[in-house]
């Protein structure tokens, strides 16, 4: 029983926060949140040669064959500085996928282009039911000759209007609404029919509406085996759950010690505010959900990270990050005050983000029902 | 990192319950909440003793096992979960002995840590009065130097064990002109002296566990005083750390969770189990994931105690949040019991042994025992969050 970082994990932490800090100040993550393609070419490319996109992929790949936990470290760095752009659906939604379930051939294909940073992935699985359970799938992939037709719309596709690929989850099998029949598509992101539409959407993520209008994707692109891809698919969901825990812990650590910090300095009746003891309390609360999360997201990235099945400790981590993320923010605005409340103050950033990754990969009701079928109930 | 437990401590762990369920088998007690603070069953104690586990985590040479906080955090969840009646030694092992270890002289360390390790040793904790509850330092009894002994004089209250105890631990004023903090010291030491008397106090839930105790004129030779004059409140910050850090705020209702999960499968309501209306699904879930947090947050404050420090904010923390805990557990087992809830423990139709019902009274005390819940969010402000003095 060990809850420390190694030290190599350590150092990672520290060269990515020193990074993240110094390249992602608030004003650039303003402009690029306003601009059109919701990230940074050069920033890009120099995360790349950091090797921040191949860090778990293996070295034959062109990747550093770090582990799940050493990039829940990373993430978490990620989720600190607010960090805008397409990595978490480059590597959680398309590298780690292709790495699991993908054939040699895929692999060789794919992965070297992800760590080199050459090529941006997501992965477009929602619909317009919004939810992710099998059923949800209604998107159709029709067989034709040596390819499939695909047809729909998915929704709340991350960075679709700047990727090259996407992995598309669709049914192949008409007959079936459940887990059977399911298939899992890299298809090219240039694609003749495919259109996406960029939502505008509270954590400004870039969130699009993608319409496939006969798209036609060859069948060695199927991921995995045709019919078989919800397996993957919860395989999917599962990491970028805790992946997105990992974000919230770095999201609401930052909340936390802004929030201690102001209280320190800002005076009111000839005192610091964070005298009183009702905030005082109020920090204490947020701290104390701040350590549930951490304890939880590592204890599932950890668990991940060692190839154990965790599907109670997946579901027990996004549910208390999410729910515990709104209390945090709700008692960071509570004592930040006034200047909270406008645009120019930091806090807004954490604020907007925290709600979109309570929502995304699973809710907290969502994964309250996993728990209590993990129960026995 | 890692979150797994080492072979060897999944074997202990084993050995605790096979041990538990043959005392279950023989019929020897009934699993009960709070047991670690109700159950009085010096036979239990005793067998326990047998086994060597008593004094785990404690030097060897003062025999004890030298295990790591891990090793007793194991064997507590053990006794917890099955709600075994460990009340006996619960206060010499979880902190008296931490408090002789860390500030007894040598022969107090080789005199009273072999007789609490006898499990013979049953303990009042005399540390509130009824002027000095949160504010502890300014408690009155006093202890005034006479010769080789201590005269005590005054009166104690909510003091745990008190109608059992044949030692008391207890705090005490020996300099009345220093400023408040720095007058009290600390004393442990037989109740078998003339001038002590105890009044039990019944509580919301109609059982006794707390008492008054009264001291006229007790004659307390100087050899029981623990640790340095004057510096008794200092000490006892680090004791009040252990105190506070046990599963036993965690898991002292475990029994009850276990019963109401069970309860919401067998009972059923419009033709099918409780357990499959999508409300009750949701409390339980959440119940769960609240319990499996607060286990995480138990292994923070035992690695603590294992990197040999009194872990003051993390069981400051972890004592506030799984209080919490155990207050909804019972709440929510109320809610669900519905009208059934109302219906005492013997009586007919009581649901679930009637533990949701004892629980949900007994349970308000927890948040104000050993530290209510505002005092120990004072103490992470300060110290974890250094946040300015109010």
């Amino acid at each position: 029983m060990d809850l420390a970082l190694s030290e190599e994990q350590e150092m990672l932490k520290k060269m990515a926060s020193d990074f993240l800090t110094d390249k992602f100040p608030k004003t650039v993550v303003k402009e690029i949140e306003e601009s059109e393609l919701g990230y940074s070419p050069e920033l890009w490319q120099e995360m790349a040669g950091l090797g921040w996109m191949g860090l778990v992929i293996p070295e034959k790949y062109g990747g550093g064959e770090m582990s799940f936990l050493d990039l829940a470290v990373l993430l978490e760095e990620m989720g600190r500085a607010c960090l805008p752009g397409p990595y978490f659906s480059t590597v959680i939604l398309g590298g780690l996928p292709i790495l699991d379930a993908g054939s040699e051939g895929q692999k060789q294909k794919y992965l070297p282009k992800i760590a080199s940073g050459e090529a941006i992935f997501t992965l477009a699985l929602t619909e317009s039911s919004a939810r992710y359970d099998a059923a949800a799938i209604e998107m159709k992939a029709t067989a034709e000759n040596n390819a499939y037709i695909l047809n729909g719309t998915k929704l709340f596709v991350p960075d679709a209007h700047v990727a090259d690929y996407m992995l598309v989850v669709a049914r192949t099998d008409e007959k079936s609404k459940g887990a059977d029949g399911v298939t899992i598509f890299i298809v090219d992101g240039k694609s003749p029919g495919i259109s996406h539409t960029v939502l505008k959407t509270i954590a400004s993520d870039k969130l699009c509406e993608v319409v496939f209008n006969q798209v036609s994707v060859p069948k060695e692109n199927i991921l995995g085996q045709l019919g078989q891809g919800w397996s993957e698919v919860q395989k999917i969901i599962q990491r970028a759950a805790v992946s997105k825990c990992c974000e919230i812990v770095g999201c609401v650590q930052q909340a936390l010690e802004m929030t201690v910090d102001y209280a320190k300095e800002r005076k009111q009746f000839d005192r610091p505010i964070g005298s009183f003891q009702v905030i005082q309390h109020y920090c204490v609360d947020m701290l104390t959900d701040v350590e549930g999360a951490r304890l939880s997201t590592y204890q599932a990235a950890w668990m991940i990270s060692e190839g154990l099945p965790c599907t109670q400790e997946v579901a027990i981590a996004k549910a208390w990050a999410g729910d515990a993320s709104q209390r945090i923010m709700a008692l960071a605005h509570q004592i930040h005050g006034g200047i909270g409340f406008t645009i120019d103050h930091d806090l807004q950033y954490y604020t907007r983000r925290a709600k979109a990754a309570e929502v995304t990969f699973g809710d907290a009701d969502f994964y309250r029902e996993i728990v209590a079928q993990e129960m026995g109930l | 990192m890692d979150f797994r437990f080492s072979e060897e401590q999944q074997k202990f762990r084993q050995e605790v319950r096979d041990f538990l369920e043959e005392e279950l088998r023989q019929g020897l007690w009934q699993p009960s909440c709070d047991a670690w603070i109700m159950g009085f069953d010096p036979a239990f104690t005793k067998r326990i003793v047998q086994r060597g586990w008593i004094g785990l985590t404690w030097p060897k040479e003062y025999g004890g096992q030298g295990r790591s906080f891990v090793d007793r955090l194991i064997f507590t969840e053990e006794i917890l979960r099955y709600g075994a009646p460990a009340a006996c030694h619960w206060n010499g092992d979880r902190q008296i002995a931490g408090a002789i270890i860390h500030y007894g002289s040598e022969e107090q360390r080789k005199e009273l840590l072999p007789m609490i390790l006898r499990g013979e040793t049953y303990i009042g904790l005399g540390m509130s009065e009824p002027e000095a509850g949160s504010d502890l330092a300014s408690l009155k009894t006093r202890a005034v130097e006479d010769g080789d002994d201590y005269i005590i004089d005054g009166q104690k209250v909510w003091t745990s064990m008190g109608s059992h105890m044949n030692w008391i631990y207890l705090l005490a004023r020996t300099d009345p002109d220093a400023p408040k903090h720095r007058g009290i010291s600390e004393f442990f030491f037989p109740t078998n002296i003339p001038g002590i008397t105890v009044r039990p106090i019944v509580d919301i839930t109609g059982d006794v566990h707390f008492n008054e105790v009264f001291f006229d004129n007790v004659r307390v030779p100087k050899k029981y005083l623990i640790g340095e004059k004057n510096r008794g409140f200092y000490q006892i910050v680090n004791q009040l750390a252990y105190e506070r850090s046990g599963m036993e705020r965690l898991m002292g209702n475990y029994p009850l969770f276990e019963a109401l999960i069970q309860y919401c499968k067998e009972t059923k309501r419009n033709g099918k189990p409780l357990s499959e209306e999508p409300v009750i699904r949701s409390k339980l879930a959440q119940l769960k994931i609240e319990f499996e947090i607060g286990r995480l947050h138990m292994y923070r404050v035992t690695l603590a105690m294992d990197e040999g420090r009194a872990p003051v904010w993390e069981s400051a923390m972890s004592k506030a949040y799984s209080t919490a805990f155990e207050q909804r557990l019972a709440s929510i087992a109320m809610e669900i019991a519905g009208l059934y809830g109302q219906l005492a423990p013997k009586s007919k139709w009581a649901p679930m042994l009637g533990l949701a019902y004892h629980s949900y009274l007994s349970s308000k005390g927890y948040s104000l025992q050993a530290g209510t819940s505002e005092i120990l969010k004072n103490i992470l402000a300060s110290r974890k969050l250094e946040l300015p003095a109010q």
